[in-house]
């Protein structure tokens, strides 16, 4: 797969009125008693791509994982495609929202294949769509492997798989480059075209600077829980 | 719904099925106790007799408890992450993953029960009531187990806590299941325990579903 590597904003957006994907408004986080975001305000556009930085334990994953409804703040108002999710509305939004986190979510028994079936049965994909998005992170030939026996690199691959499959309106990416090979690269930059060009947006956060800021049409810092 | 319910309760079968905990580990072990109760309470083939069925019903309690907190059926915290993610209704998550500890337990009970009736010549009432006994009977024990992992998981207290909390409340299935198939009892006195052990399924298939989300958020 080749994708040229650039600054990325829809085209969509062009046409309509920026729309917030994701609205925090002095939000905090803590994780046991330690408070790990600090009143921060963020807003993420339809269309928008951001980068977001900061060093170890600064916070950024609590951040993906709250803005995924994972993980409630505690205090200030998040708003991720228009519902509060301090309400029942978190519950809606879930289906919208794809996250690729650190640790893959593979089923180890289960082979390649029927990891992304069974995401295809509950997102009411067909089975074709199965091979079709194996096909396009270059693991049609390893479908019948399990998942036990593949590498973290290919169990990446079929995360980044599964997001092609159900395309989600707010991407959240951690570490998207990791454990990728240069081959694997531009899938990356794939699956973010195609959820901001269906009106999404998304929010990678990395330590691999130069390579997001390639894709991010703007960046942010999370510094001991300070949003900037 | 059903197609989320059918979506959980295949992948878990597909998860064990390789796993195999239910045919090599679980099964074995149910019918070497069986063996070994024997030895330590004598073979007077008449105590065998009266008391086999209720040592049935202790076995497949123990080691159906087991089974629903099996191994291949646990989820780590991003594969929980997930199955939120992709907008699984928990209710059904709970029915899915019921329903396949449901038929493992079945298959579980026949095969042990096969065994029990064997090494202790237990007589046995109307198979039709059998059947009925079984299968409410596994029903209960997977509802009972799932909603006790679940329980268990939501509050950090990982498979240890399952047996405290399925221990107490299975005391209505096994005394209903081990009374129903007592050759002794009446036909009227065998459907009024099977209701039992209906009603017991029905509050626990409502409360399981009732409870599904509020117990997914606090994991």
């Amino acid at each position: 797969m080749t994708v040229e590597s650039t600054k990325y904003t829809s085209d969509v957006t062009a046409l309509q009125p920026q729309l917030p994907i994701v609205a925090l408004d002095s939000v905090s986080a803590r994780v046991g008693v330690t408070t790990i975001i600090r009143n921060a305000d963020f807003t993420l556009l339809s269309g928008e791509v951001v980068g977001l930085f900061g060093p170890n334990g600064a916070g950024k994953t609590t951040l993906l994982r709250m803005l995924a409804t994972l993980h409630r703040p505690a205090s200030g108002i998040v708003r991720v495609l228009g519902s509060d999710l301090s309400g029942p509305g978190r519950f809606d939004v879930r289906a919208e929202i794809g996250l690729i986190g650190h640790v893959p979510s593979l089923y180890s028994h289960l082979t390649l294949r029927e990891n992304l079936e069974f995401v295809a049965r509950v997102v009411g994909e067909d089975g074709g769509s199965v091979q079709r998005v194996l096909d396009a992170v270059g693991l049609g030939g390893a479908a019948s492997r399990r998942a036990a026996v593949c590498s973290y690199g290919m169990q990446r691959r079929v995360e980044f798989a599964r997001e092609m499959m159900r395309v989600p309106r707010l991407l959240l990416l951690d570490e998207p480059h990791s454990a990728l090979d240069a081959s694997a690269l531009g899938m990356v930059e794939h699956l973010v075209r195609r959820v901001c060009d269906s009106g999404g947006g998304a929010v990678l956060a990395s330590h691999d600077r130069k390579r997001v800021e390639k894709l991010a049409s703007r960046s942010v810092e999370l510094d001991r829980g300070i949003l900037s | 719904m059903r197609v989320h319910a059918l979506a959980i309760a295949r992948r878990d079968l597909l998860r064990e099925r390789r796993a195999g905990e239910v045919l090599w580990v679980t099964i074995p072990f149910a019918a070497v106790a069986l063996l070994l109760i024997p030895l330590a309470i004598g073979t007077d083939q008449p105590t065998l007799e009266r008391i086999g069925l209720g040592l049935f019903w202790v076995v497949v309690l123990l080691f159906g408890v087991l089974i629903a907190i099996r191994r291949s059926a646990a989820e780590t915290p991003e594969q929980r992450d997930l199955t939120a993610l992709l907008g699984l209704d928990p209710a059904a998550e709970f029915i899915g993953q019921a329903a396949a500890s449901a038929l493992l337990l079945l298959g579980f009970e026949v095969v042990v029960g096969a065994i029990a009736v064997v090494l202790y010549n237990i007589e046995l009432a109307l198979w039709f009531w059998i059947f009925i006994v079984m299968f409410s009977a596994g029903v209960g024990l997977a509802l009972l187990g799932t909603l006790a992992s679940v329980i268990a998981r939501s509050v950090n207290a990982g498979p240890t806590l399952v047996p405290f909390l399925v221990a107490p409340l299975a005391v209505p299935i096994l005394l209903a299941a081990t009374q129903a198939l007592n050759p002794s009892e009446s036909t009227r006195s065998i459907l009024s325990w099977v209701l039992l052990m209906l009603i017991t399924d029905l509050v626990l298939v409502i409360g399981g579903m009732l409870s599904a989300r509020s117990l997914q958020e606090t994991r």
